[in-house]
């Protein structure tokens, strides 16, 4: 507890031009709300190569008006050529990934509302965090220019597993330029998640207000923490994995290219070099990645469902502790991408037990959300929805897990629908969820307005049974071998499985519609929403004791004190059935942990 | 409307567990000596997810029916035992099965990689290229011949690099786009990628193994039903990569010699 370096944090006075209030802004909820803004970009860029894709898995020559004009080598006759499908599904993936999981849960939320349940009146380095925006905004615009550079963006998948994406042009369309405008892209967004990471961790250590003891953090803010953790020890990875590729194009490097390859009968200048040194790479960033994307929801829904069913948390510590335990499993499981890949199959034996592991806090998790309804008064609106859609996402994509943990089950299932099922149903559908959640939750903090929550709830309802539309059959895909990564199906046995390709293509289709009420909702809020009222649902934590929206800096000189844990509901206090976290009232407060 | 979410979890999951219990989209028939105990552990890892996908989502509904909503005069309750019992359920009801399940499934796999080929088995190379396989057998000599990568060429149609005027091994050596072989018969695979990753995907084999540019790797698997099967390409190797496929005919002994005996003449 350092409530002196909490008012230390008063680097900046309000701004006062319009440059530095809305656009270079150093105010830690502006910038939440920029990087809110480049998720919601970035989700809909997303979307919408999904729905190409979709469409062309489909009905394979079907013509999408217009196609032709995002690229007209790669769409003739606004048909999709086999590298063009690449192209755009390489590009969904990294859209989705990097700037929608990694940015909308993580730093769009964590920035907005860390310094606030720390108590804090902005991050301990303004600039940084700044910067830290602008950063992964430079990186998205780079990636973005990879549709209109030379043949296109790369096709090899966000994975870029080498050699194909360390050759060069010789590969494939895309694999020179794409692949370098790719890398480049990512190594800046690696320092811009380094930069965040590098407030978040110091603000939740050192900026919390007086009486705010770790444990009196709210989960979301603990989940933020874990995650920062987890980008600060991943991204620093990757960062240099990405750089070594970089060098292989331009630099005459064969860090991930063997000797004595040959592409278009011509033997390759490469030597040395080692395939799956780039695997092992990528993944120990990338399994961390997976967990960087869904422990912020698993803290947003856990915050939303307290709210809501106005009791804490069976157990506030075994949450964090869960999520923590996540977080460090993340680093020991990452070869189970690996089994088949060629690696020693004992390595495949020794990473299949950390991922069996993981099941167990996993497990822990659902069963105290679980647990922790039984008895409530739970109060059903869209925030709710989403967070209960979400548990039932969860328990769906982490039970294919237990397929996928094993090696020999993979030699079945590695690389078809059923992988591609698990990880849209964790990382992706369950974690966008959250956001959703997240987003009808604090709107009113956010934007000072209430969402229209009718509208919320059909957007919940829609998308729920959406979702388990296009994402279950992918298992039963799976099950009959169809491999992913395919851009039609001219193996025979595959050849049947095009009807639930059609299938998945309509609901998808629809799903991807049913999200324009979602932004008709938010837009239309934004502007004419009712005004919100400083606590619209009745929380304890800081966010709830400020205005809506919160002044610049959050706590208007007040010198917050924190005197209860986070979550003190059920009790009898002056204002109901709950008490703030900066309330000096004295309550019988039963849920207090040691 | 907490009633209807409950339902609709609830109509999900039954509906999703339907196509399962149906068996209607299932892996393909295995035709492999080794498989058997893949099919066994994911029979296993399928009641086990199967009770625990129902078991849970059916409790989430009907926690939802059962507890949403003000309800006047009720006081909130605690879950019995709280989270300590939660904690021990976890550890013990999937911790402990799903490591189980995880011990048992080594047996499987080590059947596959930990236990070494026959010295009988009969030799098969395959190299992965964009976007074809090609298979090479030894020839009577029994021996293959070095690839020369510099000598490999599409257009002269030496896609192994073979130097046959000066390397006697190689002379012999048959080189097909179609696999082939006896049934009931152990074959030892050695896996060569010319360019790029690949994977040698055989599901009703029940195989499913990477190529590695740079290292060449060993399988080895017995077929036991004479049959024409896929071999599929999972490794994301290039714009071709969905059409790279090759067949393979599991023959009857007679049969798999005579179609050497052909293969070898169209050297």
């Amino acid at each position: 507890m350092h409530d002196t370096s909490a008012q230390a944090a008063a680097h900046h006075g309000p701004p006062t031009s319009f440059i530095r209030k809305h656009i270079f802004s150093l105010d830690h909820k502006v910038i939440g709300k920029q990087y809110y803004g480049l998720g919601l970009v970035a989700v809909f860029i997303g979307m919408v190569l999904s729905w190409i894709m979709r469409i062309h898995l489909g009905w394979t020559n079907y013509a999408i008006p217009g196609l032709h004009l995002l690229s007209k080598t790669g769409a003739p006759g606004d048909v999709m050529t086999p590298e063009y499908y690449l192209q755009v599904m390489t590009m969904h993936a990294t859209f989705m990934v990097f700037f929608v999981l990694t940015v909308a849960p993580f730093a769009a939320f964590g920035n907005f509302f860390i310094p606030i349940h720390t108590g804090a009146e902005d991050m301990p380095f303004p600039h940084f965090n700044m910067m830290s925006f602008w950063t992964t905004f430079v990186a998205f615009c780079v990636m973005i220019l990879s549709f209109f550079v030379g043949d296109g963006p790369t096709l090899g998948g966000w994975t870029q597993y080498a050699p194909l994406s360390a050759l060069g042009s010789v590969a494939g369309p895309g694999q020179g330029s794409g692949v370098i405008i790719w890398a480049t892209s990512i190594a800046i967004f690696c320092v811009g998640q380094l930069l965040g990471a590098l407030n978040f961790i110091p603000n939740i250590l050192d900026l919390r207000c007086k009486g705010m003891s770790l444990w009196r953090l709210p989960l979301p803010t603990w989940a933020w923490f874990i995650t920062s953790c987890m980008g600060l020890t991943s991204f620093s990875v990757l960062m240099p994995a990405v750089i070594l590729l970089i060098l292989d194009h331009v630099a005459g490097t064969s860090f991930f290219v063997a000797s004595n390859l040959v592409l278009n009968d011509q033997l390759q200048p490469h030597s040395g070099g080692s395939t799956l040194l780039w695997q092992h790479l990528f993944w120990f960033f990338g399994h961390p990645e997976v967990y960087i994307a869904i422990v912020p929801g698993m803290g947003i829904v856990s915050h939303v469902l307290i709210t809501n069913m106005r009791k804490p948390m069976l157990s506030h510590r075994v949450m964090v502790y869960s999520m923590g335990a996540l977080a460090v499993l993340s680093y020991m499981v990452y070869g189970h991408h690996m089994f088949v890949s060629g690696m020693n199959p004992l390595s495949s034996l020794l990473f299949s037990f950390p991922t069996l592991l993981i099941t167990i806090p996993s497990t822990i998790i659902v069963l105290i959300w679980i647990g922790s309804l039984y008895g409530a008064k739970i109060r059903i609106n869209s925030a709710s929805l989403f967070a209960l859609g979400f548990i039932s996402l969860f328990i769906t994509g982490g039970i294919s897990g237990f397929f996928l943990a094993q090696p020999s089950i993979q030699i079945l299932l590695h690389a078809t629908y059923f992988v591609v099922a698990h990880f849209h149903f964790t990382m992706a559908i369950a974690a966008i969820f959250g956001i959703f959640s997240g987003t009808y939750f604090w709107f009113p903090k956010m934007w000072g307005r209430m969402m229209n929550d009718t509208l919320g709830k059909i957007h919940f309802w829609l998308s729920f049974i959406g979702v388990y539309a296009i994402f279950m059959p992918m298992h039963y895909l799976g099950l009959a071998g169809n491999v992913r990564r395919y851009q039609a199906f001219v193996v025979d046995y595959m050849q049947p499985l095009v009807g639930v390709h059609q299938f998945i293509t309509i609901a998808a289709l629809f799903t991807g519609a049913v999200q324009l009420i979602f932004i008709y909702n938010f837009i239309h809020s934004r502007f004419w929403g009712e005004p919100a009222p400083d606590n619209p649902w009745q929380g304890t934590s800081l966010e709830w004791s400020i205005p809506s929206p919160p002044p610049p800096d959050n706590f208007g000189g007040r010198h917050v004190v924190v005197y209860h844990d986070p979550y003190q509901y059920g009790v009898q206090s002056s204002t109901g059935d709950y008490v703030m976290q900066d309330s000096p009232e004295k309550v019988n407060t039963i849920n207090e942990e040691p | 409307m907490a009633k209807l979410f409950a339902v609709t979890i609830l109509v999900i999951a039954i509906l999703s567990a339907i196509p399962i219990i149906r068996n209607t989209w299932h892996p393909m028939e295995d035709i492999s000596t080794h498989g058997q105990a893949i099919d066994d552990q994911l029979s296993d890892t399928m009641w086990e997810a199967g009770i625990s996908f129902l078991s849970s989502q059916i409790l989430l509904a009907w926690f939802i029916w059962r507890y949403s909503g003000d309800r006047p005069g009720e006081k909130s309750k605690t879950f019995p035992g709280g989270a300590k019992g939660l904690v021990a359920a976890a550890i013990v009801l999937v911790g402990v099965e799903v490591f189980a399940l995880g011990i048992f499934g080594v047996k499987a796999w080590a059947a596959i990689y930990f236990t070494p080929p026959g010295a009988d088995a009969l030799p098969v190379q395959v190299q992965a290229g964009q976007f074809a396989f090609y298979f090479r057998y030894p020839g009577p000599d029994g021996t293959f011949g070095p690839i020369h990568p510099n000598q490999i060429s599409e257009a002269n149609a030496n896609f192994f690099g073979l130097d046959t005027t000066n390397d006697q091994d190689s002379k012999d050596d048959i080189v097909t786009a179609e696999m082939a072989i006896p049934v009931n018969r152990e074959i030892r695979l050695l896996m060569h990628a010319k360019d790029v990753s690949h994977s040698f995907y055989v599901p009703a084999l029940r195989i499913h193994q990477d190529f590695v540019p740079g290292l060449d790797l060993q399988l080895h698997f017995t077929a036991t039903k004479v049959g024409r099967y896929e071999i599929v390409c999972s490794q994301l190797c290039g714009l071709g990569h969905y059409n790279m496929k090759a067949y393979l005919s599991v023959l009857s002994q007679q049969d798999y010699d005579d179609w050497l005996k052909k293969q070898q003449a169209l050297q």
